[in-house]
């Protein structure tokens, strides 16, 4: 606003060394040899890392990535070097003097091909992969997990099915793209202690990963993040801090920065997860889904990364929000020779949902039941299980009929043709339902510490980060609430110190407000228990009788007596000398209480605390002649649990949406015969740009989730969730043509309508 | 002598630059092969302008150059020899700014300094601007956070108050 706001690239120092990536211009090929040494010579270089340097495997839940390429490369742009230099341009300059003698191997393109058998390995030594967490890979092929879901009886199922349906559809992999490209600097004190400042999502993460792979202790690993522009699960991963680690070793420990450019951004870093899937749907007459059989097949990439968890997530909640009592899925994580994929908003859920959305919207048009009211029919609730087997009640899975009761209202369901033609153009409308939780390990948490300050403000620490969301801001008010006090007076950093600050899991899953929540407002009882104990002995009237509130502790029979926070804050000091009571700190932390692992074979478990359910519509209006169209309206009504900041709350859901249209729309990463990655930059990666919004419309049901801080329940990704699969519907309807695959470009409009032809 | 006119540039060698950045005077030594970004942020500490794509694409590098809006990662710093710069840093209660703030018209932030000073650049130059040209404009700059709805009605309330008040000029 002013300029002055500091992200991790900003801040620099006299002698800060700048590394740079040397990376592979092949998909999947063996590193015959590799030459530094002409990089080596370029004035400046300080040094210059490879594999070999470190040859370690990393990653979580599953250990299957180098940090640079060992023995052969897995995908277009994986790091192969690392170059030190005095200036980020020279460290450039000599990156592209690294050079690497390369043995092609045959590539697996997708993930379907990468099922077959046959198919080209991947990862020869998938069996010695160590693991951690939910992750089920199975050895001599391309699948690094595979989650089961088994639940009711399937044969009952289809005998009970009048109507079946089947649906195939793909989305590509793309990129998160967030304006901020990821960034970490390193440095090795002389007394051990490591300090990084990385542009993250989970600066804890990082401090644990640099303690397991470089036995640094937790205590002497000191994490610093400022404000992050933009994450959206990209910035989770723990990718460049490892480089940036190495890189500031390799110097004698000196402060080393990298930067990604753009380009290297969106391959070489890892990207958004793309799917393939097979839905087959099963209905009694009276439109009641009475059998699903679902097969995922995720394209994880080269590397596995979070893509288990995420393919976990895509069985865990495959149903999407519906009642299906016989239900079958298995969701696999793939190798390819694709950009390996992390985590990216929705985590799993906008995949999924457009592929039980799209079987959604093909079974109601078999039926020739209104979509709306075919999903209100199937609508889960109370008394339901999920995939999971988990029963619902009011407090897990919200309200979705309700949702859906105000979407029809709100966008005037029943009054507009779902189809209306003028001429060329073609007006249409396409809806969906979507639900998420959280997948969060059963172990999550996180803490909170309130500090008083002598003039009754307080400072409120936590590891919550600021990625663009208004977490930090959310958690003031909640803090100023609990303590009924002026939200000025409460103060937080931007930054989170990991030597400072309690331990969250990691700002993901919309999750932040959720863990940190529970966590401040334990520290605010805490720290209410201390006032009113130091106010009862300096009163002489039980703790009991004491309330606080305006800067104050006061009695409740009679408000007119009562303390200044001021007085007690730091102690009171009584008039003789002495004092009762002393500094006021709050603190309290807070773990997921009842997750339970999935069990591989059946899903039987607790994925999280929570549903979020909603309903979402888009609006098209489609040039027959042409196949472009305008995406006039979008709509989201979403079960919040309860509203913190309705204009944070509406910009998340608007920002998710906007967001869910660029991915149904164009988003799409370009890949030739060889798996090199075409448009690797803005110019020719297309996103939403200024002017092309629709008309948004936005509304929340308020069912309070007993478990969370103010019956809340997590947001900040759910936007998105629902747009491929709206969209997708709408042009389906418009052109009578079933449009499976993304991006919905023109192109794949009239190639799809071609084809059918 | 402008420096572009030295007969030949080496794009190693350094050469020096006076600019005018946010009213004041700078002198500096700068490499041919340096971006005008990459001086306002390493030299100048102006790191308000942010590398998004360094290719012009994004606009999150955008500051105003002699009045208008530019990328700054698409002109050299001797480019900019003797020429008139306004960053994020020198732009004070301008209209843009202060509805960017009232209409919560970001969340990251990231991309807000390259909006604000383009639309700040807008009012200057468009006073009157229809729909279209504001779309124009704008759709030069990426927001990944929001939906362009907030910023949209931040570029309309200024516009609005700008015409109202007079002046778009914000600037020291």
């Amino acid at each position: 606003m002013t300029g002055t706001a500091r992200y991790t690239g900003d801040t620099s120092k006299p002698g800060l060394l700048h590394a740079a990536l040397a990376v592979s211009p092949h998909a999947h090929a063996r590193m015959l040899s590799i030459d530094t040494s002409a990089a080596r010579s370029v004035p400046g270089v300080r040094a210059v890392i490879t594999g070999e340097d470190f040859p370690v495997l990393t990653g979580s839940p599953l250990e299957d990535r180098p940090p640079l390429a060992l023995e052969k490369v897995r995908y277009f742009g994986e790091p192969v070097a690392v170059v030190v230099a005095d200036a980020e341009y020279i460290a450039e300059m000599a990156a592209l003097q690294v050079r690497v003698e390369y043995e092609t191997l045959p590539l697996v393109q997708s993930p379907l091909e990468a099922y077959k058998p046959g198919a080209p390995l991947i990862h020869e030594r998938l069996a010695e992969y160590k693991h951690y967490e939910e992750v089920y890979p199975e050895p001599g092929t391309n699948v690094a997990s595979r989650n089961r879901i088994r639940k009711g009886n399937m044969e009952e199922g289809w005998s009970r099915s009048v109507h079946t349906i089947e649906v195939r559809v793909s989305m590509p992999q793309s990129d998160h793209a967030a304006m901020e490209p990821r960034c970490s600097t390193a440095e090795l004190l002389p007394d051990g202690k490591a300090v990084i400042h990385s542009a993250s999502q989970s600066p804890y993460i990082i401090r644990s990963q640099i303690n397991r792979y470089f036995h640094i202790p937790l205590q002497q690993i000191i994490v610093h993040t400022p404000l992050v522009g933009g994450g959206f699960g990209g910035k989770a991963a723990v990718q460049l801090e490892f480089l940036a680690f190495l890189a500031s070793r390799a110097v004698g420990g000196k402060a080393v920065k990298l930067v990604n450019s753009r380009e290297r951004d969106m391959v070489s870093s890892p990207v958004h997860i793309g799917l393939e899937s097979r839905v087959k749907l099963g209905c009694t007459a009276d439109g009641k889904i009475a059998a699903a059989e679902i097969t995922h097949w995720f394209d994880g990439g080269a590397y596995s990364d979070r893509g288990p968890i995420m393919s976990k997530a895509g069985a865990s909640d495959c149903s999407g929000p519906y009642r299906i009592d016989n239900l079958q899925c298995d969701s696999l994580c793939m190798y390819t020779n694709h950009p390996y994929s992390t985590s990216f908003r929705g985590f799993g859920h906008p995949e999924l949902t457009f592929a039980i959305e799209r079987a959604m919207d093909v079974m109601a048009a078999r039926l020739s039941m209104d979509p709306l009211e075919f999903r209100f029919l199937n609508a889960i609730g109370p008394g339901d299980t999920t995939p999971t087997q988990t029963l619902l009640d009011r407090s897990t899975v919200g309200n979705l009929p309700m949702c859906i009761a105000k979407l029809k209202d709100m966008i005037r369901w029943d009054e507009q043709p779902l189809i209306e033609a003028k001429g060329h153009f073609v007006k249409a409308r396409g809806v969906c339902c979507m639900w998420k939780n959280s997948n969060t390990p059963a172990d999550a948490g996180a803490g909170a510490v309130i500090i008083f300050n002598a003039d009754g403000s307080v400072n409120l620490l936590c590891g919550a980060v600021e990625i663009g969301q208004g977490t930090r801001t959310s958690l003031t008010q909640m803090v100023a609430e609990l303590l009924r006090m002026d939200v000025h007076k409460v103060s937080i950093s931007t930054d989170v110190n990991t030597e400072t600050e309690p331990q969250l899991w990691k700002t993901v899953a919309s999750r932040s407000t959720f863990l940190v929540g529970n966590a401040i407002r334990a520290a605010a009882h805490d720290a209410i228990v201390q006032l009113k104990n130091t106010a009862a002995r300096v009163l002489q009237l039980p703790s009991a009788e004491l309330e606080i509130g305006g800067g104050r502790v006061y009695s409740m029979r009679d408000p007119g007596i009562g303390i200044e926070i001021t007085k007690i804050a730091l102690g009171y000091k009584l008039p003789e000398g002495g004092t009762i009571g002393s500094q006021v700190i709050g603190r309290g932390s807070y773990a997921m209480r009842d997750i339970k692992e999935l069990d591989p074979m059946t899903g039987k478990g607790k994925p999280g605390p929570e549903w979020t359910v909603g309903a979402q519509m888009v609006e098209v209006e489609l040039d027959t002649r042409d196949y472009s169209y305008r995406i006039l309206q979008a709509a989201t009504v979403i079960d919040a649990g309860k509203v913190i900041n309705p204009v944070f709350a509406r910009g998340q859901i608007t920002g998710g949406m906007s967001m869910g249209l660029g991915l149904a729309s164009r988003e799409a990463f370009a890949f030739n015969d060889e798996a090199q990655v075409l448009n690797p930059q803005f110019r020719t990666y297309h996103m939403l740009r200024y002017g092309e919004q629709p008309a948004y419309f936005v509304d929340f049901v308020e069912t309070p989730n007993a478990e969370a801080p103010f019956g809340l329940r997590g947001i900040g990704e759910h936007g998105i969730i629902g747009m491929p699969a709206a969209l997708a519907n709408a042009l389906s309807a418009a052109t009578g043509i079933a449009l499976n695959r993304l991006p919905l470009t023109p192109e794949r409009i009239w190639r799809t309508a071609h084809d059918t032809l | 002598m402008n420096v572009l006119e030295s007969a030949s540039l080496n794009s190693n060698a350094i050469y020096p630059l006076e600019l005018e950045v946010n009213g004041e005077r700078r002198w500096l030594w700068v490499r041919a092969a340096e971006t005008l970004l990459h001086t306002l942020r390493d030299h100048l500490g102006l790191t308000g302008c942010k590398p998004g794509c360094e290719n012009g694409d994004c606009g999150a590098c955008t500051v105003i150059l002699n009045g208008l809006p530019m990328k700054s990662c698409l002109m050299l710093a001797v480019e900019a020899d003797g020429q008139r710069i306004t960053t994020i840093e020198g732009l004070k209660h301008s209209p843009v700014q202060e509805q960017f703030v009232l209409k919560q018209a970001f969340q990251c932030g990231y991309c807000t300094s390259g909006f604000i000073m383009n639309g700040h650049g807008l009012l200057s130059a468009h006073p009157d601007a229809d729909p279209e040209t504001i779309r124009l404009w704008l759709e030069s700059n990426i927001c990944r956070c929001t939906s362009y709805e907030e910023i949209h009605g931040a570029i309309m309330a200024a516009l609005a108050v700008n015409k109202e008040g007079g002046s778009a000029t914000g600037s020291s």
